[in-house]
């Protein structure tokens, strides 16, 4: 057990990553259409292991400017969660969110705290999603929001894979409504968080 | 024609001038610029974790200050620079999140950077400048022709250290 890592991770644990994507990021969009008052579509999600150097090129390289909310988990299990969408995205959902368009290229303390509340919304969809499934309590810690370029942000969860292994696994969603959304879910349970996770869905953990 | 040289995240490299080296998006990690001024061999490292006696699954050379550190000063001492001449100068280690959850992860960025000057000090190697901590991200761009460290955030001038 000690020397489970990612890249020797069961697949059926990118199956449960995998189904909580669905559920999660379908939760998510009946929530942000709730908010938004209007329809909002998603696609399939994609469950992905990369590389640390790969990360940021999916999404849109190293500078891209995207803003990141993190929060921890506690409970059953402990860890941490990140959700990032590129910063232009975030605007636009902010945008419609307070009714009218963001300008220029800072945000202002209002527009701030109410992409706080769309990150909570959304890694909130996500976690309810996780608890449900695994029938474990979950409980997230405050968020916190940091707008910046995707390397510097990525660092934070990047490092905390770092302690077990050299990639990064990570849920991607596209989410539409008028423009396609892209979101980035990474879930980092400590490494005991995993088994119990797999164990309370059943799954043997060799 | 001088060509810019890029090393990812828990990577590093090396190159001569006049081309120069660059690492993107720094965070919590830390950017470690070495150069022998007399040979203008110049080396950067994007470390992501202090102490690689600290994991069990450790590797990954140039993932840590430790061993990132003393793998940059060995290739570029077997390329021609002379230890006893090298410089340095590094950025990063920022805490990007106003909370950090986890004891052992709290003041990562801060560590980050304590481990790097800890290994530059056993070598020997002088720290010229610095810009490190905060809370925000850093393009560093290392040119081993002057030494000259110039460093980009979002919103903020650049600047060269």
């Amino acid at each position: 057990m000690a020397d489970l890592t990612l890249e020797t991770m069961s697949q059926e644990y990118y199956d449960v990553l995998k189904e909580l994507g669905n559920i999660g990021a379908g939760n998510a969009t009946t929530a942000l259409a709730q908010m938004l008052q209007c329809k909002v579509d998603m696609s399939v999600p994609q469950v992905k292991l990369l590389e640390f150097k790969d990360v940021a090129t999916l999404m849109g390289g190293e500078e891209q400017l995207m803003a990141g909310i993190y929060l921890g988990v506690e409970g059953d299990i402990n860890g941490s969660i990140m959700f990032l969408l590129e910063q232009k995205s975030a605007r636009h959902l902010v945008g419609k969110l307070m009714g009218m368009p963001i300008e220029g290229d800072k945000f202002t303390e209002i527009e701030i705290s109410a992409l706080q509340e769309v990150g909570n919304i959304i890694t909130g969809s996500y976690l309810n999603s996780l608890s449900m499934m695994t029938n474990l309590k979950i409980y997230p810690t405050i968020p916190s929001l940091a707008m910046d370029m995707a390397a510097a942000i990525l660092s934070v969860p990047a490092i905390e894979f770092g302690v077990i292994g050299d990639n990064i696994l990570l849920i991607q969603t596209q989410f539409f409504d008028e423009i396609q959304l892209d979101g980035y879910f990474i879930l980092i349970p400590e490494l005991e968080s995993y088994v119990k996770i797999l164990s309370s869905l059943g799954i043997s953990v060799g | 024609m001088s060509e810019l040289i890029k090393v990812g995240m828990a990577d590093l490299n090396i190159c001569i001038s006049p081309d120069s080296i660059t690492t993107l998006g720094l965070g919590s990690c830390v950017g470690i610029a070495i150069r022998d001024p007399v040979t203008k061999i110049g080396g950067l490292a994007h470390i992501m974790l202090p102490d690689s006696t600290q994991i069990r699954n450790n590797s990954n050379i140039p993932k840590f200050a430790d061993t990132g550190i003393a793998e940059l000063v060995r290739q570029m001492t077997a390329k021609g620079a002379n230890r006893s001449r090298m410089v340095a100068k590094i950025a990063g280690g920022a805490q990007m999140f106003a909370f950090q959850n986890k004891s052992e992860m709290v003041r990562i960025g801060e560590r980050n950077v304590e481990a790097a000057r800890k290994k530059l000090a056993e070598l020997k190697i002088p720290i010229l400048a610095a810009d490190t901590g905060d809370s925000y991200g850093r393009t560093v761009i290392f040119y081993p022709e002057n030494g000259d460290f110039v460093i980009k955030a979002v919103g903020k001038p650049q600047k060269v250290i």
